[in-house]
């Protein structure tokens, strides 16, 4: 067996090892996301007109892009897959007693960039909200812009830091996952304080929500960090003239 | 191959304990219900129904697991395209690289 077909081999087996047995368990439905009505109609409204910039420009560099270069199309399908999948999967977090997802946008933003990125959450918590009782369409907006917009721009830029800084690859991978999740709770966090506060000072509800969320949030985004690290290795290791194309960097360099 | 048993052991050590606390009556609850409607509830917003409810019975169990297989079919088609590219994709590819 070769180097790259056990490093495959044994990636399917840690990934695919533990769904299987959490399938096992029964289980309800954890939506993450802000539900529903939560958020007053003013706040709903301002959410939806600052995401909707980004969504455009995303949608703007797809339909420009996906003529160009021929492997964009499987990339898009492939992270859109991911970044549905990933954000609905519930993981219970032991210490924490509670339940939530990771959000898989790091994966979309290192691969295909922040913008388009934007645009493969909002597909998929538009599809959640729909059909799945995940989230809500008042709250498409605020969701899109915590998840989608915080998520991707803090997990690439973080990425593009790092890489400067000359981290190796799966390193970058992990902490564009960590912040990912950490960015995405921490916006969220505040979409919510500034949503429900009325009267009550902004801050000390901001730090109320994100200290709650924290027991749960901590580790999943260490694990969203290995998940985006497995993702960025496989890809690596499968196809480096993929990476290297995206970011026009030499092989050496991106093996390094 | 050590590590990835190594690995396996950890995440199963994982889920037996929350297997054992789920025995034990915790209620796994999201954390959107533990903190984000607990929070709003306290500052007088409720949640309201989705727009179609599908939060009925098992019938929600159904549409996770068809989006969980839908989004797994699509993410392996795709993958497989990549890994296994057409020879005249990689061509244009390297070409783009060279350029």
């Amino acid at each position: 067996m070769d180097k790259n077909t056990w490093f495959f081999k044994s990636t399917l087996l840690v990934i695919f090892t533990p769904l299987g047995i959490l399938l096992l368990f029964e289980t309800n439905a954890f939506a993450m996301h802000i539900s529903e009505g939560i958020l007053p109609l003013t706040w709903a409204v301002l959410w939806y007109l600052l995401m909707i910039p980004f969504l455009g420009i995303g949608i703007i560099q797809i339909r420009k892009r996906v003529k160009k270069e021929p492997y964009l199309k499987p990339l898009l399908g492939l992270s859109s897959a991911l970044v549905f999948v990933i954000s609905l999967m519930p993981i219970p977090v032991p210490i924490a007693g509670t339940c939530s997802h990771p959000c898989g946008t790091a994966i979309s933003a290192i691969i295909l960039g922040p913008f388009m990125s934007v645009v493969v959450s909002f597909c998929a918590l538009l599809l959640q909200a729909l059909f799945l009782a995940h989230g809500g369409l008042s709250t498409l907006g605020s969701n899109t812009l915590s998840m989608g917009v915080a998520g991707s721009f803090a997990s690439y830029g973080v990425f593009l830091l790092l890489r400067k800084l000359r981290f190796s690859l799966p390193v970058c991978g992990f902490m564009a996952g960590l912040m990912a999740d950490w960015a995405t709770y921490s916006a969220t966090a505040m979409q919510l304080a500034l949503g429900v506060r009325g009267e009550e000072a902004f801050l000390p509800l901001f730090s109320k929500i994100l200290i709650a969320f924290i027991p749960t949030q901590l580790p999943l985004g260490v694990l969203e960090g290995f998940i985006t690290l497995g993702v960025i290795t496989v890809l690596l290791k499968r196809r480096p003239d993929l990476i290297e194309f995206i970011y026009g960097l030499r092989t050496q360099e991106v093996r390094a | 191959m050590r590590a990835s048993i190594v690995l396996t052991c950890l995440v199963l050590i994982f889920l037996c304990t929350v297997y054992a606390n789920a025995e034990e009556g915790a209620k796994w609850v999201g954390i959107d219900e533990a903190v984000m409607e607990k929070i709003a509830s306290e500052h007088g917003r409720e949640a309201s129904g989705p727009l179609i409810n599908t939060d009925q019975g098992d019938l929600l169990l159904f549409l996770f697991l068809l989006a969980g297989a839908i989004g797994g079919f699509i993410a392996g088609y795709y993958y497989r395209m990549l890994m296994e590219a057409k020879p005249e994709i990689k061509t244009r590819v390297v070409n783009q690289n060279a350029n």
